[in-house]
């Protein structure tokens, strides 16, 4: 491997690592008053963060990396993970380097925690963003105006900058320019998908959650360069995969290394969706707080936590399957994923109704143990391919 | 009781021949239910959680359950949303033995849970029907913004009420919405008579056990009916009565001769051993005095009445202001004040493995309950509809020595 490649790589593996937030530390420490605000998956909007000249940061969970002694105190067995290492980063002074965070309306684990928050933590900034489920322009668009409205004024507040329209506008077009890279990486990974293992896209992008949007999509680029210049990395006969669960708690590098061991190419899937969360450029002309509004409305991804008012769930899924010439869908969830697990019937009907093979397990941030999945991928792998060929 | 039963039993056989009648029937939730609009288009409501936990008493739902676990449906998730796919599954035989008609409407009001939402979609990929969406925001800054009340107006203005005419072919009638809320109210003074007569000592009535009969007609079809004022100006009179003869309240073994604990109760009830359950309680002499449980369906007791003067804004409010609409900060200050208004001894949490809703956060409201009220907190787990986690042998163990902790610390501090 290129040794650019390899330096590339191992710097977003430690990124992905390090539940210290050393980056976020170093970023602060380069100018004085700099401040950073974390948000739980999904999707928030971090232009107006950006906007504000602080640094919106993913907090994505602790995975395998921390021993959680108190966290499992707070939360009883039967919920995910993902809020134990939170809280546990949170309570061992992880987490002050955040001058605020931000609790998106995902599910009922994140929006208590939300409240949990603000009684353990009650002098730091919190705020439940509570996105629309209503898509009418008039109605949930102008109830989303006022949310921002009101977190653009909070981050001002916080930053101790006046609300600056012309920044906003800059910012938007900051995260068009790095939403865009990310599709571009993901529509090449489709095409020729041994080029780009899911594991290293995965980290690649995670990247995004911790890094200043202008570094990240520099980072995105020059990795995309440098895959192009590889050229030991060959075709493979594998099955194309679409992934699907892998929203909010995150799967452990190893399973996606597992899936990819067992015969498994993903060629789509719903990790860090957040990054990704629009799916075209915020337009350039007009109001920017007018404009992010409305891309929530008319370009947000379809996922378990948006509603969606007409026709049948999974018709994203299956588009995506086609788009993706993928020749089957693994079900990924975190054990005891409301959104995810709730959804899943649904999607098996929509996969089914069009003969789409799938297969499911579920998975928790600090599992460890593959053997099993391992198995079941690589069953799934072979039926796939000796299906294809029948 | 008996009034209440032939209440219930009206209301399933009207849903049973609503096809003859050719009544609309919509399918909606108990937390931020719209009872008042719908009865002013004439459609009957059927609350799935109801039948759920109504499956739950009557043994059924444990089959209901693994029905939807073969189909698919994840062992993690919610047991209402399974035990009612299961329903459907097997027939959609309601809890009276009586069929169910179909849904004209799906309305889904989205207050204090995320997984009403993905419920009725799933209903929804099974009937050929409209839904209604109303989301409805969480209050997590501990208040209602004007703005998120007008968020709600617009939505039944121009979402739901619109599907409601739709449906029923009717306009909407704002003056006989009124005329509901205005019965509404009514019956809302009297029940909040009832729930804070536990303020007594000792208490005439059990707020959890014996308080999810009071609250069931107006959390449900009743709200808003001539009916459900006549229920609750009965049932104020029959504990008016309880109170002058200073007689305890009711429990599975006749009247309670002692009241030796009181308590306030976080979370909900379990339905599949509801009897066994109460009776771990009352055999101790234990009453539950107040219950956040019995909020589900509105916070009447902190002052909250439907108000005719203002039909949509006041429905909105009613929507945020459920239980479970509450941040977790608001939550812990009103069990909080539970425990010195009502004189509680303690306080015990329930927590049920299907109720994200509820659960999440509650080992931390426990440690603050304890801190800010210097009352001991007791802690069980269970769950609503699946008898696979009532641990009878378990819970009854945790609540004994609970209460004996309480006895222990009473005799210390005489
Ligand atoms: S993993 Fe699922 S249930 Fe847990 S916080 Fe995330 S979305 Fe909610
Ligand atoms: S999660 Fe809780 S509030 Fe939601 S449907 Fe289930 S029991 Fe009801």
């Amino acid at each position: 491997m290129n040794a650019e490649l390899a330096q590339l790589l191992d710097r977003v593996r430690g990124l992905s690592e390090d539940v210290d937030f050393a980056c976020v530390r170093e970023w602060k420490g380069q100018g004085s008053g700099r401040k950073a605000v974390g948000y739980m998956p999904i999707y928030v909007p971090r232009e107006l963060i950006h906007a504000s000249g602080m640094l919106p940061v993913g907090v994505l969970g602790a995975g395998d990396r921390l021993e959680i002694i108190r966290g499992d105190a707070y939360f009883q067995s039967y919920i995910c993970h993902i809020p134990r290492s939170t809280i546990e980063m949170a309570l061992t002074g992880r987490l002050d380097v955040l001058d605020g965070m931000l609790f998106p309306s995902i599910c009922d684990v994140i929006r208590n925690l939300s409240g949990m928050w603000r009684l353990l933590f009650p002098d730091r900034y919190v705020r439940y963003v509570d996105v629309p489920q209503n898509f009418s322009p008039d109605v949930g668009g102008a109830y989303w105006r006022r949310e921002l409205e009101q977190l653009w004024s909070d981050f001002s507040g916080l930053a101790g900058r006046p609300r600056d329209a012309r920044a906003l506008a800059r910012s938007l077009e900051i995260y068009n320019e790095n939403r865009r890279e990310i599709r571009r990486l993901y529509e090449a990974r489709s095409l020729e998908p041994w080029l780009y293992p899911a594991s290293e896209l995965y980290l690649v992008t995670r990247a995004g959650s911790v890094l200043p949007p202008e570094e990240h999509t520099t980072l995105l680029r020059r990795y995309r360069e440098l895959v192009a210049e590889e050229s030991e990395r060959r075709e493979e006969d594998l099955s194309r995969i679409v992934l699907v669960g892998t929203f909010c708690e995150q799967p452990p590098l190893g399973l996606l290394l597992t899936l990819e061991r067992a015969g498994c190419s993903i060629v789509d899937d719903d990790l860090l969706l957040g990054l990704r969360w629009l799916t075209e450029d915020v337009p350039e002309e007009g109001d920017p707080l007018d404009r992010l509004a409305a891309a929530y409305l008319e370009c947000s991804c379809q996922t378990a936590s948006v509603y969606q008012p007409e026709g049948r769930r999974g018709g994203w899924l299956v588009e995506s399957v086609k788009r993706n010439q993928a020749e089957g869908v693994i079900f990924c969830a975190p054990s005891f994923c409301d959104p995810a697990l709730l959804e899943q019937p649904m999607l098996v009907e929509a996969l089914a109704a069009e003969g789409i093979p799938h297969t499911q397990f579920k998975y928790s941030e600090n599992t460890g143990q593959f053997a099993v999945i391992r198995e079941q991928a690589g069953t799934f792998s072979d039926s796939i391919r000796l299906w294809s060929e029948a | 009781m008996l009034l209440q039963k032939e209440m219930i039993g009206k209301h399933y056989r009207d849903l049973a021949s609503a096809g003859d009648e050719g009544s609309k029937v919509v399918y909606t939730f108990v937390p931020g239910n719209l009872t008042e609009l719908m009865g002013s288009f004439g459609v009957l409501p059927v609350l799935p959680e109801i039948n759920a936990l109504q499956s739950g008493m009557r043994k059924l739902s444990g089959d209901y359950i693994s029905e939807a676990e073969k189909q698919g449906h994840s062992e993690d998730v919610c047991t209402y949303v399974k035990c009612d796919i299961g329903m459907l599954k097997k027939g959609n035989v309601g809890p009276t033995g009586l069929k169910l008609p179909e849904p004209d409407l799906l309305l889904l009001s989205y207050t204090g849970c995320f997984t009403f939402m993905k419920w009725f979609e799933l209903l929804r990929q099974e009937y050929d029907c409209p839904v209604a969406m109303l989301h409805v925001p969480y209050q997590a800054d501990g208040r209602i913004h004007d703005h998120h009340r007008d968020y709600i107006v617009e939505q039944l203005e121009s979402e739901v009420i619109p599907k409601l005419e739709q449906v029923t072919g009717r306009r909407f009638d704002e003056e006989r919405l009124r005329q509901r809320l205005a019965l509404s109210a009514e019956a809302e003074n009297d029940l909040v008579w009832v729930l804070e007569s536990a303020k007594n000592v000792p208490s005439p009535i059990d707020a959890y056990f014996g308080g999810v009969y009071y609250i069931g007609p107006i959390f449900t079809a009743f709200r808003g009916t001539q009916a459900g004022v006549e229920y609750y100006q009965t049932l104020r009179a029959e504990i008016e009565e309880r109170l002058a003869e200073r007689r305890g309240p009711t429990t599975p073994e006749g009247e309670l001769e002692e009241e030796r604990y009181r308590l306030v109760m976080e979370g909900p009830p379990n339905w599949t051993s509801f009897r066994e359950f109460w009776r771990m309680f009352s055999e101790e002499g234990a009453v539950v005095v107040a219950s956040s449980y019995t909020k589900v369906g509105g916070l009447y007791d902190r002052g909250f009445r439907h108000d005719p003067e203002r039909p949509l804004a006041t429905l909105a409010d009613y929507c945020m202001g459920c239980y479970t609409n509450l941040s977790l900060p608001a939550r812990v200050d009103l069990i909080a004040d539970y425990i010195r208004e009502y004189r509680a001894d303690g306080f015990m949490i329930n927590s049920v493995k299907s109720c994200n809703s509820f659960s999440v956060g509650q080992l931390l409201m426990l440690r603050q309950l304890e801190e800010r009220t210097g009352v001991p907190g007791g802690f069980i787990e269970s769950d609503l509809v699946d008898p696979r986690y009532f641990s009878s042998a378990n819970i009854k163990n945790r609540i004994e020595s609970y209460l004996q902790m309480l006895e222990q610390k009473r005799g210390t501090a005489a």
